[in-house]
């Protein structure tokens, strides 16, 4: 579970008149610094939204494995699943509850393949070009996962289905939608948005929102 | 590694009534540094006891207002920043400010054109710091922009936006409402659909950078609707906002 965070305003500023709209504190425990809760799901992507048909979707693990590994749609169907309960966190201030997704975790996928001692990073990369960088062992352990539902139905297409990577420990860009593959990689290299002004690790708790936080 | 984008203290200098919804803000800051059409400012209030919450919003001035920064805010009843913003806050007020932030959603005269701008509601206000900008810089490019709004009284800018299109013949305006249209209209009232955007992009050749900005669905469908006529997708960027009606 996050852990309580300390409020550390600039020196002596108060927003004249404001008080602000307190949640009951096993709400506003569970909030990182700067965010507010929704209970909606708020969509937010660069471009549009792909539409790329099962029959043509793959997913792949390649770079510094022994031999890089592709799935089909209907070979990722019949891989083990698990079912999360996880709060999520997006960079533009929104962090939402409990959000349910079923998919393949990260650890599953990683039994196929053999991966080089010297694999540190990740670049996950999706239909229409997006890619994010992540840390290899921030994903490990249940820490990532590539899900296909939400909410008990079909991941929609606006928030990264027909799949969509899922790491909710950071924020939610780095849960790459519409994700058709995963490069190790020895060293860290910013993906799309983090070659755009946004930090390249991207932790809510520690507020790594922009470059140089 | 960028420098730290720093919090500061800009004060509010100006705070104008657009639509009975939206006020735009005008805040003079310490360390204004010029920003990018299309980028946003984070907005932070803390209350007396260090509780602290924080918004985006896309800045509506261009980079040529020197020193100065308009954000212009839509009040959602509900909200926590937005009544605070529209309802407490006056002339002479500080406000904390951090940015300018966002790296993909910017245009800007150099990209060249033509240019597509297509928004729903107060989407319009990233859209309005690239037309000003473009004003600013006397670009000749042609632009046009198609702007969806429930009803008359809720057209964000719209009489700068008619004295910038009256001055200058390459920007063309084109409006659609969706609930009620102005007495008399003979324009477009309907949601934005594909043969309203085969008409307005047509003489652009399917050539054009497009900037779309509103609810998730208007979007959805007009970035949809845009590859399906055969519009390179990195030439389409977007910037949603509100939920998915889901």
């Amino acid at each position: 579970m996050p852990l309580r965070y300390t409020i550390q305003p600039v020196a002596g500023f108060i927003s004249r008149g404001f008080l602000g709209r307190r949640r009951p504190a096993e709400v506003e425990n569970r909030l990182p610094p700067g965010q507010y809760l929704v209970t909606d799901f708020p969509v937010l992507s660069a471009g549009p939204t792909p539409h790329t048909p099962l029959d043509r979707w793959s997913f792949t693990i390649e770079g510094l494995v022994q031999s890089p590994v592709t799935w089909s749609w209907d070979e990722f169907q019949k891989l083990p699943t698990q079912t999360v309960t996880v709060d999520i966190s997006c960079v533009t201030k929104w962090t939402k509850l409990d959000t349910k997704w079923r998919g393949v975790t990260f650890d599953t996928l990683l039994q196929a393949v053999q991966v080089e001692p010297t694999a540190h990073y990740v670049m996950a990369y999706s239909d229409g070009g997006y890619t994010t960088n992540l840390p290899l062992d921030e994903m490990v352990n249940g820490q990532a996962f590539v899900a296909y539902e939400f909410d008990g139905k079909p991941l929609a297409s606006e928030h990264g289905g027909p799949a969509r990577l899922v790491v909710p420990h950071l924020y939610f860009w780095k849960s790459a939608k519409w994700i058709r593959g995963l490069r190790l990689m020895e060293r860290n290299a910013p993906g799309f948005w983090e070659s755009l002004g946004y930090h390249i690790h991207g932790d809510p708790w520690k507020e790594e929102r922009y470059s140089g936080d | 590694m960028q420098p730290l984008i720093e919090w500061q203290a800009g004060t509010v200098t100006e705070i104008r009534p657009q639509t009975p919804q939206t006020k735009s803000f005008t805040l003079a800051l310490p360390k204004w540094t010029a920003h990018r059409p299309g980028q946003h400012y984070d907005v932070r209030l803390t209350a007396p006891d260090g509780y602290q919450t924080q918004r985006s919003y896309s800045i509506a001035s261009a980079p040529e207002q020197v020193g100065e920064l308009e954000l212009t805010v839509e009040r959602i009843p509900d909200g926590e920043v937005s009544p605070y913003l529209h309802d407490v806050l006056v002339p002479g007020d500080q406000l904390e400010v951090r940015g300018p932030i966002g790296g993909y959603f910017v245009w800007e005269v150099g990209l060249g054109g033509p240019l597509l701008l297509v928004a729903g509601g107060s989407g319009i206000v990233p859209l309005m710091a690239m037309l000003r900008h473009r004003a600013a810089q006397r670009a000749t490019l042609p632009a046009r922009l198609l702007y969806s709004s429930r009803v008359p009284d809720g057209v964000i800018y719209r009489s700068e936006l008619v004295q910038l299109s009256d001055r200058d013949h390459a920007l063309e305006l084109f409006f659609t409402f969706t609930r009620q249209a102005p007495e008399g209209w003979t324009g477009y009232r309907r949601r934005i659909d594909e043969a309203m955007l085969t008409e307005v992009i047509r003489p652009f050749e399917g050539r054009a950078r497009v900037y779309v900005c509103g609810p998730t669905l208007l979007v959805e469908t007009v970035a949809n609707a845009l590859v399906r006529m055969g519009l390179p997708t990195e030439l389409i960027r977007t910037e949603r906002f509100g939920p998915t009606g889901s």
